[in-house]
């Protein structure tokens, strides 16, 4: 965005009659561009890491805290589906720091003066925010089509007042720019003051008014039935996403300030389904990133501060994309594995006991032998798999292979396999005489059910299939099963 | 100081050109983007098209057009599909998915950028520099005449991008409309959607060059959701949309020389002023459109308002009436029972008098036949659906007035004749007044 | 493969998320008949028919419509979707609306022209809105949107009609002028299958009935298969443990 602004800023530059670049902007672009990236000293690291520097251990406090506090309210922007309002809010501020700076001369204030421009921006988010409930309310415009209107039209016309401020005398060494791309360096302790109070301001209004929040996220129909100001809830909460916006334009600056309010909070969702762990997880990241960008723009005095908080913001949004604990792909991933293989593991075990059922109608032991080749046969499925099944079962102890090929079950083994067999029969009577299902379909029915029973459930089918029960503890098989069937 | 000194048509006169094209340009794809409710998605694709720009600028080492222009389309299109897989593979709402994939984008982009102006040996600024020769000074010729380089770029764009809406005029009407008829009748909704994101793509590269993603960006939204108020027509909205974007545009550059004048400054930012002016016709739209706007609607209520209490009114005097025939009622009373200002009340009657549903007394008001014909029926319809109420929605006695008192004042014949069926022509309403009869 | 049949449906389950939504359908439609689908709310009538279309995927189970895969014979089947599928404050016209229904046979990329306008107009002459032609979809009543809807399907003019809930919320002219069509279709030999609440007027309208709750309860002609005791199974007792185990099922599965 730093180059669009150039580049806007060029243009105008160029409709003054002559096409001299003036001077102002000519320094704009150097600081930009002529930075030379070089590995730093040891001592410099050292400096950093220890912080060392008063000047990097405000910066770094400065920004740790408004991570933190960008990722809080973003927890209740990214629930309330609201992820890019922070968008369409953040860039609503420009204009009014624009503004702040050209007014101030004749209100008698500063115009230099950081809460000046910063009261100025929390003016015109707010009347950002009035836009975007304009839009949304009085016309038949959807909210996607309100947040880019505003972002667009306050941004053009922050652009085109900055132009202006440009042209003041004092008006360039304000550094109003580093409002667009963020600029850390050049944070004073006040400034961190004031992001502390700002942000500790958002933490409180969030304790407070902790449930109600969470309600209007979860349920607004609800809450508004309950009698809840559904509405001024709602401006709360883009007020305290106008808080933290503003309070981010000098460390992350504008354009990227909304990768605060949503990547920690969207991170922290792959770890908990608890939101206030949510919360707490989210601040967590959004701080780390704050730090660690910081620091790393310490260290490497000409990499853009705000990229860099961002880029280490989304290096661990996606490692928790891939390791988070409750919704990660890889425990997804490794969930499904689970699943597959207890599912292979129930089939093998129920594989036997239909043969060894089939062979010899009294189960009394477990212990004859069967070939591999008859249970390869049973279910399509490869003997590769198979095979690491077995050798899977024989671990725990559920059956024993024999030298020729053939296998046995184990005492326990047995015991198991006769459970698995008397939950699938019960599910196929149930399915027979409950839903009508075909008793030549109905093996495959229950088998897509069967491997998520729980205790509770397969006693409520015992007891409504009380009268079919077989004395021995295993239904019958309601349908031919290997030996009239499907003997290979 | 009126600033008229620095506007030449040889010049300013390409810059409005370059804006309208770009506004055109973005515009006619916006549309789409509008009713898909992906408005947002144009802001995005043209943040994150930066690290497109930068790389394609380490692998070519050079500032050419082409590398970077295919570099910044395939980012673009990658946008696009990165945040449908960070949808799908971690279940994250589409927006905060967007805001994830778009300014990592930008942050790697700006990184890279500061690298990019070191590695090669370029003065300050050498991304800028190449944008500055796009400006209306680097121009080729066409036909002798010499034409700014971004007028044909933008011109090609606007002509490419006003065939894919006039070629696929249907398909994507159909796919915004309803994607699953549009897949089942065998247009992909998929596939129109890809094929709208490297439009839009392509739109934001090449205005990236020129007038910046400021401008750019409100184009794609701004001039169709203006346009989206002011018609219901797909067809007229995209024209409309199109003629607004130019007029923004015009306005703008304008504005954005003379406007700072007035203040004592030199000229503005044009693509900033240009995305204002957007805005303000925007705001201008939504305040006057003909069906929709928001003073309109002010005044059709009112006018309901005044409708309904002009009825409520005349059913008044006809209660009145009833109790005592012939009674003459004072605009004092009637504008207290119906808690209203006693002016507007006085204001009505006189209109009454004058459609001669009232004659007008020494002690007051009295119905004329007239009167007492729209009185009775306005009384019936209060009463029936009074009865009804009771009768058929089982409320209770006390609760109905209110409602019945809404509905009379929206029931035609019909519905009263429909009312007297359904409640078996009952001859007083619950709380036992005489339901008025009609002429059948 | 039996090419005069409009629909074979065999062993059709649809889950989703793995959850069952409808379980092992067969259904035999047989050509020039009003199929009436009836079942209770979630009984998976609605995913019936976009099963049948393709637009959600199915679990296993095969759908034949004239013998042929749908793909294959898509331009044979025409779609009403439940009227709250789409945005009616999209800018477009009723006769835009209809002529969406020609956009497969007109073909990429090519305009719609007069003759396919013409068409359009007839359709909505025959559901009684030719003067609303020009009309804002976003000014139509609920009835009015539903007899755009189903002129749209009849320029398809196809040989199948897939209807979902064409009769809800929709005023008494419409139902009347809605059953009027499907009588004139049934003439014409086509097919209707249409999903249905008001269980009084199924005799009255539809041939044969499909009783669905997850699964087929029966199928048939109407006056043997649309018994009270069928109806009981359909409507009464449902399979809550059936019900339970799905839904543990679908939590365990969300996990993953």
């Amino acid at each position: 965005m730093s180059v669009l602004l150039l580049l806007t800023l060029f243009t105008a530059g160029f409709q003054i009659s002559d096409f001299r670049l003036p001077a102002p902007l000519l320094a704009v672009a150097e600081s930009l561009t002529n930075r030379s990236i070089a590995w730093p000293e040891w001592e410099q690291w050292k400096r950093v890491l220890l912080v060392q520097d008063y000047n990097t251990r405000v910066v770094m406090t400065g920004t740790g805290l408004l991570g933190m506090a960008a990722g809080l309210v973003g927890s209740f922007t990214l629930l309330r589906r609201r992820a890019l309002m922070g968008d369409a809010l953040s860039h609503a501020t420009l204009p009014g720091v624009g503004l702040a700076f050209l007014l101030a001369p004749y209100l008698g204030l500063d115009g230099k003066s950081l809460s000046v421009l910063l009261t100025g921006a929390a003016l015109s988010g707010i009347l950002g925010v009035v836009a975007i409930l304009y839009i949304r309310n009085l016309t038949r415009l959807k909210e996607d089509a309100a947040l880019a209107i505003v972002l667009s039209v306050f941004f053009g016309a922050g652009i085109a007042i900055l132009t202006i401020v440009q042209q003041v005398p004092s008006g360039h060494a304000a550094g109003l720019e580093s409002f667009i791309y963020g600029k850390t360096a050049s944070m004073i302790a006040s400034d961190a003051q004031l992001i502390a109070t700002a942000g500790l301001l958002s933490m409180i209004i969030i304790a407070l008014l902790y449930k109600e929040l969470t309600l209007l996220c979860f349920d607004e129909g609800f809450a508004g039935a309950r009698g809840y100001p559904v509405f001024f809830l709602d401006l709360l909460l883009m007020a305290l996403v106008v808080i933290v916006t503003i309070i981010g334009l000098q460390a992350v600056g504008l354009v990227l300030m909304i990768a605060l309010l949503v990547i920690p909070a969207a991170a922290a969702r792959f770890w908990t389904h608890d939101l206030k762990r949510m919360m707490l997880i989210s601040s967590g990241i959004g701080g780390g990133g704050g730090l660690a960008g910081s620091a790393m723009s310490a260290v490497f005095p000409n990499l853009p501060s705000g990229a860099m908080i961002v880029i280490v913001c989304s290096c661990l949004f996606f490692l928790s994309l891939l390791f988070g604990r409750s919704r990660g792909v890889l425990v997804r991933i490794a969930r499904r594995w689970d699943l597959n293989r207890s599912v292979d593991r129930q089939h093998l075990l129920r594989g036997m006991y239909e043969l060894l059922e089939a062979r010899e109608p009294e189960t009394g032991s477990g212990a004859i032998g069967m070939p591999f080749s008859q249970l390869l046969a049973m279910r399509t499925w490869s003997s590769f798999r198979l095979l690491r099944q077995i050798e899977r079962c024989r671990r725990a102890g559920l059956l024993v292979r024999h030298d020729n090929a053939r296998l046995s079950l184990t005492e326990a083994g047995l015991a198991e396999a006769s459970r698995l067999v008397h939950e699938h029969r019960l599910w196929e009577l149930y399915l027979i005489t409950q839903a009508d299902v075909a008793p030549a379909r109905v093996d495959q029915a229950a088998d897509t059910i069967e491997h998520v029973l729980e205790p509770e459930l397969i006693v409520q089918l015992e007891e409504l299939l009380a009268q079919q029960r077989m004395s021995c503890g295993v239904v019958a098989s309601p349908h031919p099963t290997i030996e009239q069937g499907r003997m290979p | 100081m009126s600033g008229l000194e620095n506007w030449s048509w040889a010049y300013d006169g390409w810059i409005v050109l370059a804006g309208m094209l770009c506004a055109v340009a973005a515009s006619l794809p916006g549309n789409f983007l509008l009713l898909r409710r992906m408005s947002l998605l144009g802001d995005a694709i043209s943040h994150a098209i930066l690290p497109g720009l930068a790389v394609a600028f380490f692998v070519s080492e050079s500032r050419s057009s082409w590398p970077m222009f295919l570099g910044a389309v395939i980012v673009g299109i990658l946008t696009a599909l990165f945040t449908e897989w960070i949808r799908n593979f971690g279940d994250v709402d589409e927006g905060a998915s967007m805001g994830v994939v778009f300014t990592t984008l930008f942050a790697i982009g700006l990184v890279l950028i500061v690298q990019a102006a070191d590695h090669v040996d370029l003065d300050p600024g050498c991304v800028l520099y190449g944008a500055i020769e796009m400006t209306p000074l680097d121009t080729l010729n066409v036909a002798g005449q010499p034409i700014p380089r971004v007028v044909i770029v933008l011109g090609a764009v606007t002509l490419v991008n006003l065939l894919f809406v006039v070629l696929f005029f249907k398909e994507l009407k159909l796919s915004a409309f309803d994607p699953a008829l549009a897949t089942s009748v065998g247009f992909s909704a998929r596939l129109m959607h890809y094929l709208l994101m490297v439009i839009v793509a392509v739109t934001a590269v090449a205005s990236f060059e020129t007038a910046g993603n400021i401008l750019v960006v409100a184009m794609f939204v701004v001039p169709p959701a203006t346009a989206f108020l002011l018609t219901e027509r797909l067809g007229v909205m995209i024209f409309c949309s199109a003629i607004i974007a130019m007029l923004s545009a015009g306005l703008g550059h304008l504005s954005a020389v003379f406007l700072p004048h007035a203040f004592g400054f030199q000229s503005t930012s044009t693509s900033g002023m240009m995305a204002l002016c957007a805005g303000m016709l925007f705001f201008v739209a939504s305040l006057v459109s003909p069906r929709n706007g928001v003073i309109v609607r002010i005044v059709r209520r009112q006018k309901l308002a005044l409708r309904i209490l002009s009825e409520d009114l005349i059913a008044l005097l006809y209660r009145m009436d009833e109790r005592a025939r012939d009674s003459a009622v004072s605009p004092q009373k009637l504008s207290a029972v119906l808690r209203s200002h006693t002016w507007l009340a006085a204001w009505l009657m006189n209109r009454h008098v004058r459609t001669g549903h009232v004659i007008p007394s020494e002690s007051g008001y009295r119905l004329t036949e007239a009167g007492r014909q729209l009185g009775s029926v306005l009384v019936r319809s209060h009463r029936l659906w009074e009865q009804y109420l009771v009768s058929e929605g089982g409320v209770a006695v006390d609760r109905i007035h209110g409602q019945a008192e809404k509905l009379e004042h929206f029931t035609n014949r019909e519905l009263r004749d429909r009312l007297d069926e359904i409640t078996a022509a009952p001859a007083t309403d619950p709380h036992g007044s005489r339901i008025p009869s009609e002429h059948k | 493969m039996n090419s005069s049949l409009p629909l074979a449906v065999n062993d059709l389950t649809v889950a989703w998320h793995r959850k069952p939504v409808i379980w092992d359908v067969d259904i035999e439609v047989q050509p020039g008949q009003l199929v009436g689908v009836v079942g209770p709310n979630g009984a998976g009538k609605s995913t019936l028919l976009k099963a049948i279309m393709d637009l959600v995927p199915k679990a296993s189970g095969r759908v034949e419509i004239f013998g042929q895969s749908y793909r294959q014979s898509r331009h044979r089947v025409g779609y009403v979707p439940q009227r709250e599928s789409v945005d009616w404050d999209f800018p477009i016209s009723v006769l835009d609306v209809v002529t969406m229904g020609l956009y497969g046979k007109i073909g990429w990329c090519l305009p719609v022209r007069r003759k396919h306008r013409d068409i359009a107009l007839r359709a909505l002459e025959q559901v009684g809105m030719s003067d609303l032609a020009n009309r804002q979809i976003s000014q139509l009543s609920g009835g009015q949107q539903q007899r755009t809807f189903l002129a749209r399907a009849l320029v398809q003019d196809a040989d199948l009609y897939l209807m979902d809930e064409p009769f809800a919320a929709v005023d008494a002219a419409t139902e009347k002028a809605i059953v009027e069509i499907l009588r004139d279709m049934r003439k014409a030999g086509k097919t209707a299958i249409v999903i249905h609440h008001d269980l009084p007027t199924v005799p009255e309208y539809f041939d044969a009935v499909v009783l669905l709750n997850m699964r087929v309860v029966a199928c048939g002609p109407t006056k043997d298969v649309f018994t009270r005791e069928n109806l009981e199974r359909t409507y009464g007792g449902r399979l809550t443990l059936l019900d339970e185990a799905t839904e543990a099922m679908r939590r365990r599965e969300r996990t993953l």
